[in-house]
């Protein structure tokens, strides 16, 4: 695929900002986590940008990394959500304060 | 207009419309297909950055395991639908503004000055992104962090099975 790398990245940080706006906006917590995984997804996308774009090897590597990273968190992440509700029967970000100062 | 443009925009408008789709849609369930959706628009992309392997470690991580993990959690906590409570009014308009300051920060960044960035992607070389190719680099420069990965995989594998462990109760 021959086109200019910044239109690649371009898509990746619109992605990015996509994923921002769910932290932001959304309630449910399983959708801000899953805006999370959209955000690390775009910046995989940029790492393989960066990798085609310097013909470098090492930028894949790194997206392997990431993706492995990013199923430990996942993991854990649902875990703290299943305990969450079953302690407050709710997943609305709004309801679980009770940690708040 | 090349071929290889046309194709590249087909499939940023679907990484793009799939995320907004994510976004806007009120049931958690129509939200994490749209995000499967995505995750394999994005693997599309990587087969033509010519990263076949990371391609293929995508559909089968993110579009498969992990995504089958929220669609599991979304229906054992039937948590499709809990935006019940109003929240804070001016949310949405700041949470966007902020999305626009992002966006046009990021735009400043790759289009507001010339550089290396502006250019063509380069023809990659024979064999680049290869399984191959990506197994010699990972175990011969990287072998260590590989091995505190799968470290981490089992950590994170005992956590979530400590966390959701239901207290068993010591009075005896």
């Amino acid at each position: 695929m021959n086109v200019p790398t910044h239109y690649v990245l371009a898509l990746s940080a619109l992605m990015f900002t996509l994923g921002v706006l769910g932290v932001l906006i959304r309630r449910n917590t399983i959708v801000i986590f899953m805006s999370v995984e959209l955000m690390l997804n775009s910046a995989n996308l940029a790492f393989i940008t960066f990798a085609r774009s310097f013909g470098e090897i090492q930028g894949q590597v790194f997206v392997f990394f990431v993706i492995a990273v990013a199923a430990a968190e996942v993991a854990v992440g649902l875990a703290l959500i299943v305990a969450i509700f079953r302690s407050r029967r709710s997943i609305d970000i709004d309801q679980i304060s009770k940690l708040r100062g | 207009m090349t071929t290889d443009l046309i194709i590249f925009l087909g499939l940023g408008f679907v990484a793009l419309a799939t995320a907004i789709s994510m976004l806007a849609s009120r049931n958690a369930i129509y939200s994490a297909l749209f995000l499967v959706m995505n995750f394999i628009t994005v693997a599309v992309l990587y087969l033509l950055l010519n990263a076949a392997f990371i391609a293929l470690v995508q559909v089968t991580v993110y579009a498969g395991a992990i995504m089958v993990l929220f669609l599991f959690v979304i229906m054992l906590l039937g948590a499709e639908h809990v935006e019940a409570s109003p929240g804070l009014p001016w949310q949405g308009p700041v949470a966007v503004l902020l999305g626009l300051i992002l966006a046009g920060e990021f735009g400043l960044l790759l289009f507001g000055r010339e550089g290396t960035l502006a250019q063509d992607l380069q023809t990659a070389v024979e064999g680049f992104g290869s399984p191959a190719s990506v197994g010699l680099e990972l175990f011969r420069n990287y072998l260590i962090p590989f091995e505190i990965t799968s470290v981490l995989l089992l950590v994170a594998m005992v956590g979530a099975i400590v966390l959701t462990r239901r207290e068993r109760k010591e009075s005896r």
